[in-house]
């Protein structure tokens, strides 16, 4: 693994006078598989458009392998784009489609068809190379996609939500398919959507956009734990949010206070000192559920009263009303149940909460 | 209420094509004049067509001049259509607006343009003249059917060929092309038989040896009222029948 086998340095894009992408800096090494993730119009596609040529870099630098791309034309890129529609030749067979990359290299006849029948093997769907792409489901035109993209043995892949048009079931199928393509491999892949489960699977890390900045890049448990700042706390997952005041930093363990008066002693960013204004992300699933008072030593309670409870097949959720707010918790069906108007103390640990600024 | 629809859409019918069924039936008239009742059925007039140099001279024009429109209106018509889709373009509609602007303008004032614009240029009465003249009309039917076909073509297929290693020149001709020529190929026959049956343009800037079937018989009509107008007629209606099939296919084709 070379070290910033992709860097983007300082990059941004204007469209007229709105600026998509601003001052972005990513490195990215060979062999990874990293999600862009974001809400729609935060410029994660305009970074894949930058980089697989399509869309012109208003400032900064991308760099490949040690060259800056800028202005090298898209067909000279050698990189694999799969796009969410498919894109693949309507006029063409499936042999035809995944053969046009290797043609365009001026590659052997006889070699030609070896390799696309390896890569559609790869794929499974070496039995279907004559039919056009109309003939397709969409599951399987996206697998003709990811084969013609991956056939010609590009130095890096792009895919741009390539699983948004297929339904649930088919979705998850597919990125456990692109996983293991990615491992057998060794592929490097960026990956853009804005499904926080498909790129919490997938990825070796997340690149977590909004307003053409990266909020945080880090490993899924990393930013799914440990989120930067508000946005990332409250995109990625689930989050209750409480606000207090630091009362004390010892260690990595920061002391909040709450208005109520109740305090939280809890992990978080690093920075914080007595005084600041600060905001407590917990994770539903993070919190335990006792009868009044009988939470166990050591542990932050917080108590309060059970106002609804909604049956999710696997979990409940449990929305309890409390002197700092309206909190939700996650608990599973071997717990215990409550009813409505139920007293019970909410406890959780001081790793299983994070401080962040407000 | 079904039936009303139906009565209505009939006569409408009936109303647009009771011309044709007036005039055919006399192609195949043995009579000199061009008038029911018709005596008895003959192909003489068709015989005329061939024979009369007039005749078989103005049908050769025709298709030459036809066939020449057809391929620059649709080469230049299709380049339009093309630059028309390029999105770093401004003004795009007004461009468009210029490009269809042909089909709007009077035919009159067009031809009396064209004929002083080709006489200062001293290539009036040539056939280079007429086949300008008809491209200039022709053009728009191939610029709004290949822009049709554009539009229905994914900007991303043809991004996709970009990254899979395919120069621009070659995105078009494996992708973009073949993807467009059904827009492409009802554009040339709209031209085809644009040309076929243009007739002011043409009195305006043909010379003698231009002559061509609709300007021959536009003239005819004139001076002696003969059925070889309508053994012409029969063979324009005829053709025309020919191209609307291609075209039909061709959209076949895409769909």
């Amino acid at each position: 693994m070379s070290e910033n086998f992709i860097r983007f340095q300082k990059v941004t894009k204007d469209y007229g006078t709105v600026r998509v992408v601003e001052n972005l800096d990513l490195d990215i090494a060979r062999g990874e598989f990293v999600s862009l993730l974001g809400p729609s119009g935060s410029g994660k596609t305009t970074l894949l458009m930058m980089l697989a040529g399509f869309e012109s870099v208003s400032g900064g630098a991308i760099i490949l392998d040690g060259h800056k791309i800028n202005d090298l034309p898209t067909h000279r890129r050698d990189m694999g784009v799969v796009f969410q529609n498919y894109a693949l030749f309507p006029h063409m067979t499936i042999a035809k489609n995944v053969a046009f990359p290797l043609e365009m290299r001026g590659i052997p006849k006889a070699e030609v068809a070896g390799r696309v029948k390896k890569a559609l093997d790869m794929v499974q769907l070496g039995a279907l190379t004559d039919r056009l792409p109309g003939q397709l489901s969409g599951g399987q035109q996206q697998r003709v996609a990811l084969a013609r993209a991956l056939v010609f043995e590009p130095r890096v892949v792009l895919m741009d939500e390539p699983l948004g048009a297929l339904d649930k079931q088919l979705r998850e199928q597919m990125q456990l398919d692109i996983r293991d393509l990615h491992h057998r491999l060794g592929l490097t892949i960026i990956f853009v959507t804005h499904d926080q489960d498909e790129a919490l699977t997938m990825s070796d890390r997340i690149a977590v956009f909004n307003h053409g900045q990266i909020q945080q890049c880090a490993s899924p448990r990393e930013v799914y734990d440990h989120p930067s700042n508000r946005f990332v706390a409250e995109f990625i997952g689930e989050t209750n949010l409480l606000e207090g005041t630091v009362s004390a930093v010892q260690g990595e363990v920061i002391t909040l206070e709450l208005p109520g008066g109740t305090a939280f002693r809890s992990h978080g960013m690093p920075g914080f000192a007595a005084g600041d204004k600060a905001l407590l992300s917990l994770r539903p699933e993070r919190i335990d559920l006792f009868s009044e008072g009988a939470a166990p030593e050591g542990s932050n309670c917080l108590s309060g009263e059970v106002t609804d409870t909604v049956y999710q097949g696997d979990h409940l959720r449990v929305v309890v009303e409390t002197g700092a707010g309206r909190i939700i918790a996650r608990i599973n069906r071997k717990a215990s149940e409550w009813a409505n108007g139920a007293r019970v103390t909410l406890g959780f640990r001081a790793q299983d909460g994070w401080v962040i600024a407000p | 209420m079904k039936y009303a629809k139906a009565i209505y859409a009939s006569l409408i019918v009936f109303f647009l094509l009771a011309p044709l069924l007036v005039i055919l039936p006399l192609a195949f008239t043995s009579s000199a004049f061009l008038t029911y009742p018709i005596p008895a059925f003959s192909t003489r007039w068709f015989e005329e067509l061939v024979v009369n140099s007039v005749w078989s001279r103005a049908i050769v024009n025709s298709l030459l001049i036809a066939a020449a429109t057809t391929v620059l209106a649709t080469v230049l018509g299709t380049l339009a259509a093309l630059g028309l889709r390029s999105q770093e373009l401004g003004m795009k509609s007004q461009i468009r607006t210029l490009f269809l602007l042909p089909m709007v303008v009077p035919a009159v004032v067009l031809g009396v343009g064209m004929q002083s614009l080709f006489v200062r240029f001293g290539f009036n009465s040539t056939y280079w003249s007429v086949i300008f003249a008809h491209t200039v009309v022709a053009m728009p039917f191939v610029v709004i059917s290949v822009s049709g076909a554009l539009t229905g073509i994914d900007r991303r297929v043809e991004r996709a060929a970009l990254s899979l290693g395919a120069p621009p020149w070659k995105v078009f001709g494996l992708v973009t092309l073949p993807l467009a020529m059904p827009g492409v190929l009802s554009g040339a026959a709209l031209a085809f038989a644009t040309s076929l049956d243009e007739v002011v343009l043409t009195l305006f800037v043909a010379g003698p040896n231009q002559r061509t079937l609709a300007r021959q018989m536009f003239s005819t009509l004139r001076e002696n009222i003969s059925p070889a107008i309508a053994a012409a007629a029969f063979i324009i209606i005829v053709g025309t029948v020919v191209i609307a099939l291609v075209l039909m296919l061709a959209r076949r084709k895409r769909a």
